[in-house]
């Protein structure tokens, strides 16, 4: 690199970008989808009913109804719960009145077996669980942003790993090409080609900087003993038992003793804890008992508020004489920075308003790299001439199967969730194989098709495939626009009118791409006309 | 592009190959080194200073990579990544317990 700083930063940030952004944009786009995953698979299970029965009674039926069902189905156990019915947030939805167990394990066990039933609320009886057709839903798509699909899981999240180190290093040298980021944010120069491109590209990326450096540095944090476990290997080693023992060392290792019934009233603790927070505030109770110390019965507040969503208020109580007893102490902060990081990244503790700008977030971090690697090819299409080697064919008919070609994908998906028979073998396997064999067409047809005439066809396609899927819904379920809006239920209407906006968003992508290529070709129609009349002109003196 | 690729010295490919692999497997090794010396040092229980130290070694990687790909001399970059591993793992070794100390 014999040129200054600043131009071998715009290489590395130019090649660190393009080799792995593909691979990004996938990221992305399933992982945005992962901001409302339960939402899609509601959407995606329509035989779920509307709006839930929120009928039920007094906590302390409740309470007695979950206390009896547990004595009957875990007598011995390492702890209970009961949930009550309540909004939760961290699942956004109706949590019906549910009640779990752990088993005492077995002889040489870590864990024992986990249990879980959803009761009736007036009989206690076991409620008969809604059968939805089979479907890898909102969670298929987004487990696909860091274990992709077809590909082993240990080999999958190392690959998304190397793409967001390289992204990180992406992101940093683009900061340092970037001597004027402030002027460049405010700059914006359409229509000039590439200008506009490099224009676009800096406005979306500065946009949401924090939000890329934010997501980037939490998706890494998720497997840091993966991806970097020189300092595990070296202090504690690299076995099995090695690893527990930190981990163990970390969160402090408890040995739990067997529970049973609490000798206690814990309808009177309940009934403190409402005191406390107010009525319906009460959202589970936990039954355990730690190796060495008392019996506990732990009230649970629902859940909001924190950043830390899993991390509610809480009374603990002793399980047979009912005394308050001290909470545990807080996790270290390094313990703590870690959590809060990775809460960040899966933005669960959001409100509505605040997941919808993550949603934004994420397509900005779409079009940051859709607009990059566009970028890369309008440059180079101006020195090589378009259309002129295989390498920028390959990149072209990338950049065209992944920015238009994957959302039809994505599309395609729910298309399929759809359209396949309910009771097909292995259906949601077949969701995603459909998924992944329209984008692999688009590919080919990118690859085959005119450079131009594929991003204006695709491009209408990903705008009819998302824009008709609402219709696609009305015509196969009764959990349609015009039922979901009457009875406000968001979530399911959400989701179709997010796709049809998205659509619409397609639409008007596929327009403007059209109307300047028009344009384009006009002009250089008319210059080749002038060209020739001077030549005829030439010719003629 | 094309012009100032003309310019640049024949072995121009084989230069960025070679940061390439600088920025991939001595980088990588540099960064783990330095992770375990920084996990020996930092004062915090055991556990916590590794589970810190591996944290920040994504920030190290990157200022690495950086640092990589802005030294001027390829042969210099390959001798400071040497010395610095091999420092690091050398201070790292003496403060492990039951290491050379």
């Amino acid at each position: 690199m014999k040129e200054g700083f600043r131009q071998s930063m715009a290489w590395l940030h130019t090649w660190s970008g393009l080799v792995v952004g593909w691979v990004l944009f996938f990221v992305f786009v399933t992982g945005t989808a992962g901001y409302f995953t339960y939402e899609i698979t509601r959407w995606m299970e329509p035989e779920r009913p509307l709006v839930e029965s929120r009928d039920y009674p007094g906590k302390e039926t409740l309470l007695t109804l979950g206390l009896n069902r547990l004595d009957e189905v875990a007598p011995v156990a390492e702890s209970w719960g009961i949930n009550f019915p309540h909004e939760s947030q961290s699942t956004r939805h109706w949590e019906d009145f549910s009640i779990n167990w752990s088993t005492v394990p077995l002889e040489g066990h870590d864990h024992g077996t986990f249990g879980r039933e959803t009761l009736d609320p007036f009989t206690g009886k076991l409620k008969t669980p809604v059968e939805p057709r089979e479907t890898g839903g909102g969670s298929l798509l987004y487990r696909m942003h860091y274990a992709l699909h077809y590909i082993d899981y240990p080999i999958a999240f190392r690959i998304v790993g190397v793409c967001t180190m390289l992204m990180l290093v992406a992101i940093v040298t683009g900061v340092i090409t970037h001597k004027k980021i402030f002027k460049d944010f405010f700059t914006f120069r359409p229509g000039k080609g590439q200008r506009s491109w490099l224009d676009a590209h800096n406005v979306i990326s500065v946009m949401a900087l924090p939000f890329f450096l934010m997501i980037t540095y939490s998706g890494l944090l998720f497997f840091t003993l993966s991806y970097m476990p020189a300092g595990l290997y070296t202090l504690y080693g690299n076995d099995q038992k090695s690893r527990e023992r930190y981990f163990d060392e970390l969160f402090g290792d408890h040995e739990h003793m067997a529970i049973s019934r609490p000798a206690a009233s814990v309808a009177s603790m309940v009934a403190k804890a409402e005191a406390a927070w107010g009525k319906d505030q009460v959202a589970s109770v936990f039954i355990q008992h730690d190796e060495g110390e008392e019996p506990r019965v732990d009230i649970n507040r629902v859940r909001g508020g924190k950043v830390l969503w899993f991390d509610s208020d809480l009374m603990r109580f002793h399980a047979h004489t009912g005394a308050p007893l001290p909470l545990d102490e807080p996790d270290p902060t390094v313990t703590q920075t870690n959590q809060v990081l990775l809460a960040l990244h899966e933005g669960r503790f959001a409100e509505p308003w605040l997941r919808w700008l993550y949603f934004v977030a994420g397509l900005l971090g779409c079009a940051m790299i859709g607009t990059g690697l566009v970028l890369w090819t309008v440059k180079r299409g101006k020195n090589h001439g378009a259309n002129s080697h295989l390498g920028m064919r390959l990149v072209q008919a990338l950049n065209i199967a992944t920015i238009a070609g994957l959302p039809t994908a994505v599309a395609a998906y729910f298309w399929a969730n759809r359209l396949l028979p309910v009771e097909l073998a292995d259906r949601a396997a077949w969701e995603a194989n459909i998924m992944f064999l329209v984008w692999g067409e688009t590919l080919i047809y990118a690859f085959f098709r005119d450079n131009r005439k594929a991003w204006v066809e695709l491009l209408w396609l990903a705008a009819a495939a998302f824009a008709l899927l609402p219709l696609l819904n009305a015509l196969t379920t009764d959990k349609h626009l015009g039922a979901t809006l009457a009875v406000g239920d968001w979530a399911l209407a959400g989701v179709d009118l997010t796709v049809l906006a998205l659509g619409v968003t397609f639409a008007y992508m596929a327009v403007k791409v059209q109307r300047r290529w028009r344009k384009q070709a006009a002009e250089r129609e008319a210059q080749a006309l002038n060209q020739g009349g001077l030549l005829a002109q030439e010719a003629v003196s | 592009m094309r012009a100032k690729t003309k310019a640049l010295p024949p072995n121009h490919r084989w230069l960025v190959a070679s940061r390439v692999l600088a920025a991939v497997l001595g980088g990588y090794a540099l960064t783990s080194a330095a992770t375990v010396l920084l996990a020996l040092i930092w004062p915090l229980p055991q556990a916590q200073a590794v589970m810190a130290s591996s944290m920040l070694s994504f920030s190290l990687y990157t200022a690495i990579i950086v640092w990589i790909f802005a030294t001027k001399r390829v042969r210099t970059l390959w001798a400071g990544l040497i010395a610095a591993t091999a420092l690091c793992g050398a201070l790292a070794w003496l403060l492990l317990p039951g290491g050379g100390a």
